[in-house]
């Protein structure tokens, strides 16, 4: 085990498919020799395999997509990487209309192994166009698969299997968790996707969510504890293929749920997880399930307005407080 | 450049395919057995079997939502071709593209898309794959006059040209996107121009005349063959019919409409004619090939039509690699 901040270990999953399957390329805006990245995850990747496979691209969102998607299906591995999860409102028809659909449309005549990789998220003051969480969007697009990686030890496992996937993968990233440090496994190791992790086990109340607000959830967990209230957490992982089993099990355990993301409140993920809790163990819950989330606002600029909107550990704790 | 006769008979004969096929699908819609709608190419199969010619089997083509000559003058199954177009289980897509995806992968097809201007990024894709390959394959990417006016035109022939791709880009110009003509949307005469912008050199053909345009795609292709770059090709032609299968195109003016629609603009006639005087082909030859070439697509209507529908749960397949 080395202690790994989340960037350097996506980093090094990264390197090491890179080195396993020649077949894998990256392209971008500024991810190569000059920047490495807005987010400096492919810094020095440029150096070691050439400008040909850490391709820097033109401000071409839509074709930065949708080369992902034409050299998918004609025999290479493309990782496309979007700087901000915002910008990829210019390539939806690539990512939602033709990365998507195509398997499906075509009968199955081709796979499109891409991985497209972008970051959401606020909490650095750079407003309405660079901080949205968008992940519901992709969520509700058949064909897609979407991993949601919020810990170093689960990003370098989890974009192992995204690279390998058949299918094309959105695998969205957190500004936030960039630096966040954790052991992560010396050897090669894959998670598979659809396979939620407990993070922390708890008897009165499952905390489910995304990102950020899982590491705001284990704070708040640990603070709880000491009021004598247990909690669980647990964080999908992967939201498409999503494990309906262990969030199902929590639930069964406890009778509370609180889901917590960082989403625009209206359609968010935290949404379709309630309704799914609903429709399956509707039997076994003890109280109305709680949703903290975002307003349905833009994200806004200034420091306590941006405080104001993303949900903080005062209103996690208070939503578990209103149902224990 | 001289064109020897066993290709001009090639150009005579995958010129009236392509017509035939067109004219079955007509008829059968006429029998109103074509779920949906249909983006007919009658009028302008010259362009699909110019190209073709100048292909080999293993070069790509990225079609359009005007696909059904693309496919079957690149070689497609007609069978599965029709069958798709009827929605059968037996078509090429398994009924789950019809007329706007109509794809055969396994004779170079990228894909047919819906989205106007969606192809050329994939086709960006598919040739940098040829190129990163270091295969010598060449990708042709069809699209209309229409489509140039897409943000995916520019970005798309930008890249192209910046990493010098082995790639083909035939604009089909039949002057209308849907009904708006061009005049009303592009302030050159030509869409040709506007690839100087890209440096990427450009030749204005007429499309109805099979000949002129396989010229001019035989040194396009070998012009990306040999690392020498992207080249467009604009072929200006016209649909017999309207834009889909209830447009009667009244829009268009009369003398307008009677210039192109005349036996000396038939593109058919137009090669056949060449074919003739070169000495290529006999009338009593031409007469033999129409007549085979009949009993083809019209057993592969037969088929189509025979051919049993999707069973309603196929519709939840294909949607991933493997159910999720």
């Amino acid at each position: 085990m080395t202690d790994m901040v989340y960037r350097e270990a996506l980093k090094a999953g990264i390197r090491e498919e890179m080195l396993r399957d020649e077949r894998v390329f990256l392209l971008g805006e500024d991810i190569g020799l000059n920047w490495g990245g807005a987010f400096k995850v492919t810094k020095g990747l440029a150096e070691e395999f050439g400008v040909e496979r850490v391709r820097d691209t033109p401000i071409s969102e839509n074709t930065i997509v949708g080369a992902a998607v034409g050299a998918s299906i004609t025999g290479m591995i493309p990782v496309a990487e979007i700087m901000f999860g915002d910008l990829i409102t210019l390539a939806m028809d690539q990512v939602c209309n033709q990365a998507a659909k195509m398997r499906y449309m075509f009968g199955g005549q081709t796979s499109v192994p891409l991985v497209l990789r972008t970051v959401f998220g606020g909490g650095k003051n750079i407003a309405s166009h660079h901080s949205q969480s968008l992940e519901a969007w992709f969520m509700h697009t058949p064909g897609l698969k979407v991993a949601v990686p919020a810990f170093a030890s689960d990003v370098k496992g989890l974009i192992k299997t995204a690279i390998r996937d058949p299918d094309p993968v959105l695998f969205a990233e957190h500004k936030l968790v960039y630096d966040k440090k954790e052991e992560v496994p010396d050897e090669e190791y894959l998670i598979p996707f659809g396979e939620a992790k407990v993070r922390r086990e708890g008897a009165d109340v499952t905390i489910w969510g995304t990102f950020i607000m899982l590491h705001k959830a284990l704070e708040v967990a640990e603070e709880l504890q000491k009021e004598g209230i247990s909690v669980e957490v647990i964080d999908p992982r992967t939201l498409v293929p999503l494990d309906k089993k262990t969030l199902i099990e929590s639930v069964k355990k406890t009778g509370r749920l609180v889901l917590v993301t960082e989403e625009t409140k209206t359609g968010a993920t935290t949404a379709e997880i309630a309704a799914i809790v609903q429709e399956e163990a509707f039997d076994w819950l003890d109280a109305p399930i709680k949703r903290v989330n975002a307003p349905d606002t833009p994200v806004p600029f200034s420091p306590p307005l941006e405080n104001y909107f993303i949900p903080d550990n005062k209103r996690i704790a208070q939503a578990v407080r209103d149902i224990v | 450049m001289a064109v020897d006769k066993k290709t001009l008979k090639e150009l005579f004969t995958r010129t009236l395919k392509t017509r035939l096929f067109e004219e079955k699908v007509w008829d059968l819609f006429g029998e109103n057995i074509v779920p949906g709608t249909l983006h007919l190419c009658l009028g302008q199969e010259a362009v699909a079997a110019g190209v073709s010619v100048a292909l080999k089997d293993s070069d790509w083509i990225q079609s359009s939502h005007r696909g059904h000559g693309h496919v079957v003058a690149k070689g497609a199954d007609m069978s599965a071709a029709l069958a798709e177009l009827l929605g059968k289980k037996t078509g090429s897509c398994k009924g789950k593209g019809g007329s706007m995806h109509i794809t055969q992968f396994d004779i170079g097809v990228l894909g047919a898309t819906g989205v106007v201007g969606s192809g050329l990024p994939i086709a960006v894709g598919a040739a940098l794959s040829c190129q990163m390959r270091k295969t010598d394959d060449v990708v042709v990417c069809y699209f209309g006059d229409g489509a140039s006016n897409n943000g995916t035109f520019g970005e798309s022939l930008n890249m192209s040209s910046i990493w010098k791709l082995p790639l083909v880009w035939i604009v089909e110009n039949n002057f209308y996107a849907m009904g708006t003509p061009i005049k009303l949307t592009c302030p050159s005469s030509t869409v040709a121009q506007r690839a100087e912008a890209y440096c990427i050199p450009s030749k204005v053909v007429d499309g109805n005349n099979t000949l002129e345009v396989y010229e001019a795609a035989v040194e396009a292709v070998k012009r990306a063959r040999e690392g020498g770059g992207p080249t467009l090709i604009e072929c200006q032609t016209y649909r017999m019919k309207g834009h889909s299968r209830f447009d009667p195109a009244k829009y268009r003016p009369q003398e307008e409409a009677d210039y192109w629609l005349s036996d000396e603009k038939d593109a058919v006639n137009v090669i056949q004619k060449i074919a003739l005087e070169q000495g290529a082909i006999t009338e009593k030859e031409a007469e033999k090939i129409r007549e085979k070439l009949q009993k083809e697509v019209d057993k592969a209507a037969d088929f189509a039509k025979k051919s049993e529908f999707p069973e309603p749960e196929d519709a939840l397949d294909d949607v991933y690699a493997e159910a999720i």
